[in-house]
Formats: C-alpha cells, sequence, structure tokens
C-alpha cells in the first residue's frame, strides 16, 4: 500500500500487464464498494492495482486504514470475477472511411485487412481499467496476432469514437482528442454521456463484444442511438 | 434577479466542490481550484460552504446586477475597485467590474443562496474538457445570464454588523495568498520517486519551481531543471489524485490539478498535501 497523497492510497499488485492481476483487482475493487465505508469516496481500479480516495474530512490515518481493509476484503473472499460487470455490446463500422489505420496494421502483422477486422470482432475482451478521459476504456483481450506497437507520431485529432489498438488493447475514444493508438473502426455510441442514467457506456470489468456494421446502420444508429 | 455577463473576463466558469465517485469511469472530481477562497466567499454571504460561484481567472469580468444582489469576492486581488474579502449589497442596476488581478491568479464570487444552476452528475462544476456541468459546460460569454437560487440578498445584508453604505467595516484575510514568493509546498513521495536518480530527487526539493505559462485546470508544468529518470521500462498506467506530480519523459514535472486525468502513465515522484492545492492554484 502507498501512498497517493494525504487523502488517498493504492495497491499495487503488479508492476506489468497480467490479465488475472487485473481481475483480482477488478473484484477487490468490487468487495471494498460493497463495504460502502464512510470516507472512502472513489474506488478505482487500475491496470495492476486498486486506489482509494478518501473525504478530506476522514480522521484517521488514509494508509492504514486502507491496508486493513483491503486485508480484511482479502481474507473473506473476494466476488467471482462472473458476477462481476456487464455484458456491452458494442456496434463498429470497420469500412476504410473510418479505419484510418487498418492499412497499415494488416501491413504491420502480415494479415489481410479483411482478416484484422475478422479477427478483431471475433475476440472475447474485457475492460481492464477506464481512465484518460471521462468513458475511455482500455480492454484486454487483444488476439495475439494483432499486437501492433502505438504510431511513430500520434494524430492531432482522433474522430470521437474511434476504435483503436495497440500493445495488447483496444480502446475507444469518447471524444476527439490527440491519440497514437491505430484506429481500425468507428462506434456511433457514445462511450461518455453526462446526461445518461449510467454515463459511462464502459465500466471495470464489462465483458466487450465487437459488433460489425454497415456505414448504413452507423448512420442510423449515430441518428437514433 | 438576473446578473448579466457584459464582458465575460479571461476565464469565468461556475464551479463548487466538484463532483465525486466517478473516477473509476475516469471522470474526476473537478471544481474550485482553491476550495478555500470559495468556502470563504460562501461563509461571507451566508452560504453553505460548497455552494456554486463563479471562479474568476487573471482577468476578471463585467457584470451587471438587475435586482439587490449581495456578493463576496475572496482570493486573488482584482484592481477593478469591487471590495474583497467581505460581503457587499450590490443594487439593482449596478455594472461592477472586477478587472485584471494583482496578486494571485483566482477568485470567486459568491452570490446569496448560491446560483441557480441545475447539476449534472452531483455538481453545479464546470468539466471544460467534456463540455458537461456549469453553464452549459463552457466558459461565460458576453450577453449569458445567470441568477441566484433565492432572492434573500436584501435580507441577509440587513442582519449583518458593522455595515459601511453597501458594505461592512471588517473583512476576512486572504488565506491563499503568498505574502512573498517563493511559496512553500508540502509534498509526500510518490510511488515512483526511487525511480529517479538522486541527483533528480535533490533538485525535485532544492529547485524554486516556476509554474509556467502553460498551464491551466488541468495541471501546471513547473520550469525548472529537468528530472531525470533512471532508464528502465514504461511504468504501467496507474491511478492519479489532485496534485500528483508527474514527470514525463522530457523531464519538465506536471502537477495535477483540478480537471486531472484520472490515470495516467508517467511516473509520479511526488504528490502535493491536499492542503497546499489552493495556494498553488493562485500562482498562475
Amino acid at each position: 500500500m502507498v501512498p497517493l497523497g494525504d487523502l488517498a492510497a493504492y495497491v499495487e499488485f503488479s508492476r506489468t500487464l497480467d490479465l488475472e492481476v487485473n481481475s483480482v483487482a477488478q473484484r477487490l475493487a468490487a468487495a471494498i464498494v460493497a463495504r460502502a465505508v464512510p470516507g472512502i469516496r472513489d474506488v478505482v481500479p487500475a491496470l495492476g492495482g486498486v486506489a482509494l480516495h478518501f473525504d478530506p474530512g476522514f480522521v484517521g490515518d488514509v494508509r492504514e486504514t486502507a491496508a486493513a481493509l483491503v486485508e480484511t476484503c482479502m481474507k473473506k473472499g473476494l466476488p467471482d470475477a462472473d458476477d462481476l460487470g456487464r455484458r456491452i455490446e458494442v456496434p463498429v463500422c470497420y469500412d476504410a472511411e473510418f479505419a484510418l489505420d487498418l492499412a497499415e496494421v494488416a501491413e504491420k502483422t502480415k494479415l489481410s485487412a479483411e482478416d484484422v477486422v475478422r479477427r478483431h470482432a471475433a475476440g472475447q475482451y474485457r475492460v481492464l481499467m477506464v481512465g484518460f478521459a471521462p468513458g475511455h476504456p482500455y480492454i484486454g483481450g487483444l488476439d495475439q496476432k494483432l499486437a501492433v506497437p502505438r504510431r511513430a507520431a500520434p494524430r492531432a485529432l482522433v474522430p470521437a469514437g474511434s476504435v483503436a489498438i495497440a500493445n495488447q488493447q483496444t480502446v475507444v475514444y469518447p471524444y476527439a482528442i490527440s491519440g497514437g493508438w491505430n484506429v481500425i473502426g468507428r462506434t456511433p455510441l457514445a462511450a461518455f454521456d453526462s446526461t445518461r442514467l449510467v454515463p459511462s457506456m464502459f465500466a471495470p470489468g464489462d465483458r466487450v463484444v465487437f459488433r460489425p456494421i454497415s456505414r448504413r446502420v452507423f448512420q442510423e444508429l449515430l441518428e437514433h442511438p | 434577479m438576473s446578473i448579466r455577463i457584459l464582458r465575460p473576463g479571461l476565464l469565468t466558469t461556475v464551479q463548487d466542490f466538484g463532483r465525486h465517485g466517478h473516477q473509476h469511469v475516469g471522470l474526476c472530481p473537478g471544481g474550485a481550484m482553491d476550495v478555500v477562497s470559495l468556502t470563504l466567499a460562501n461563509a461571507l454571504v451566508g452560504n453553505p460552504p460548497g455552494a456554486a460561484a463563479l471562479e474568476i481567472t487573471v482577468i476578471g469580468p463585467e457584470l451587471r446586477f438587475e435586482h439587490d444582489t449581495l456578493v463576496a469576492l475572496c482570493g486573488a486581488e482584482f484592481k477593478g475597485g469591487f471590495p474583497h474579502n467581505r460581503p457587499m449589497l450590490v443594487r439593482a442596476g449596478e455594472t461592477l467590474p472586477v478587472g485584471r488581478a494583482t496578486r494571485g491568479a483566482r477568485a470567486y464570487l459568491a452570490v446569496a443562496s448560491g446560483l441557480a444552476i441545475e447539476p449534472v452528475l452531483g455538481s453545479c462544476s464546470t468539466y471544460l474538457p467534456g463540455r458537461f456541468g456549469g453553464f452549459e459546460g463552457r466558459a461565460l460569454r458576453h450577453g449569458d445570464v445567470l441568477a441566484p437560487n433565492e432572492d434573500v440578498s436584501r435580507e441577509r445584508f440587513a442582519a449583518l454588523k458593522r455595515k459601511n453604505g453597501a458594505s461592512v467595516r471588517w473583512s476576512a484575510p486572504p488565506l491563499t495568498l503568498p505574502d512573498r514568493e517563493p511559496i512553500v509546498v508540502h509534498a509526500i513521495e510518490g510511488q515512483h520517486h526511487g525511480l529517479f536518480d538522486s541527483a533528480a530527487q535533490r533538485a525535485f526539493y532544492d529547485t524554486v519551481w516556476r509554474v509556467s505559462p502553460e498551464s491551466n485546470r488541468m495541471g501546471f508544468r513547473l520550469g525548472g531543471p529537468p528530472l531525470s529518470r533512471e532508464a528502465g521500462e514504461e511504468i504501467l498506467s496507474g491511478p492519479t489524485c489532485l496534485g500528483s506530480v508527474q514527470v514525463p519523459p522530457s523531464g519538465v514535472p506536471i502537477a495535477l490539478m483540478a480537471d486531472h486525468q484520472t490515470t495516467g502513465g508517467y511516473p509520479r515522484i511526488a504528490e502535493i498535501a491536499a492542503a497546499d492545492v489552493p495556494r498553488v492554484a493562485q500562482l498562475a
């Protein structure tokens, strides 16, 4: 348990990306949230650990309280991974108009563009973390054959809804922003909408499938979400 | 009861204490950069500490009040002639320019009963990167109209003691403005402190850092010697907090401020103590 300033603490289980460890972190976060401890305002599962953010009015030692809480939860047993998260279906149009880096990915992976799309859409994925921007998911479970590094030079503006891959993950851009991931498609749905009852489409632990759609369906969903 | 924006100033936004409980989906709390001055301004007009107010930055707005309105301005000092750190009853029809900051960078203009703003995700704060919250998710512009929640200004002003015309004879002290610079800020060793070589670690604590003009509500860039890290693997993206000091490969430290990203892949050498963030917020 390391301090994260004087109002938060962070327990990091792994310094490298490990899907098993990430799942434990998510189950631990769920167990802590279920205890509804007064004074804890945010429980944030990250790629390799969990951060607990406390209310400034909290009277007590933040790090000790966090450590004791984590120990209690681990001892009592964590909820099953299958019981966490929802199943999220993300419609994606992989047409050339949206798949800005698909040709480059195909070349780097020595696959045809159709193969890249097919492999991507066939994957079983899990949201490892949501961060960088509201609603921005880091999704694990990418086919090994599709592993490509981030682009040498980031794009000044990646269009909102872009679905992009790098290293072993997929991300979805909630709004237009600069980015260095390889864009292979676009979803018409908003990853984050502050007016929705559940504003973020993705939450840590959600299981994700990508459903290929046509340009026409993309347009329909864009106009009638 | 309206308050009309004649000139918006450099960056004037509606802020309160922010929206909590959403960091796990990437939304930071946001809210006032200097929560102490916001609290004080609200106290001076009889509001709960986190009532929605205007955060004013460096060049203040010019406002016309169509009704008698009890207001208070706390934080940075501005030269428009607006009394600071005390309640003041602005009369119906009066126009007040806040002016340019002469000391500090941000001030809060609170109105009695708080600004009437529809909350988004539990807060009236403006989240500029996401364009939601506050007044239409953006900085105020010429022609915008705001209003307080209730018409309590005259009654609250009447209850004040030791009045002096439209204001009072007393004032609150400016709690977050520096008496002199450099200001001393407390820091807690960060998770990745050990990844920096000993010269960099020493430099972090010995340097008088200058907050660069390329700073904003998301983060303050600190000018000084580059902090070098022992070459190693990229660190795994992890959580951040208000006041986290990240050091990207360039070696230029960035102190995360109110609208910070909730996770980051840059090493964190230290975190600024929460109680000192309001004072840092007055530097740029």
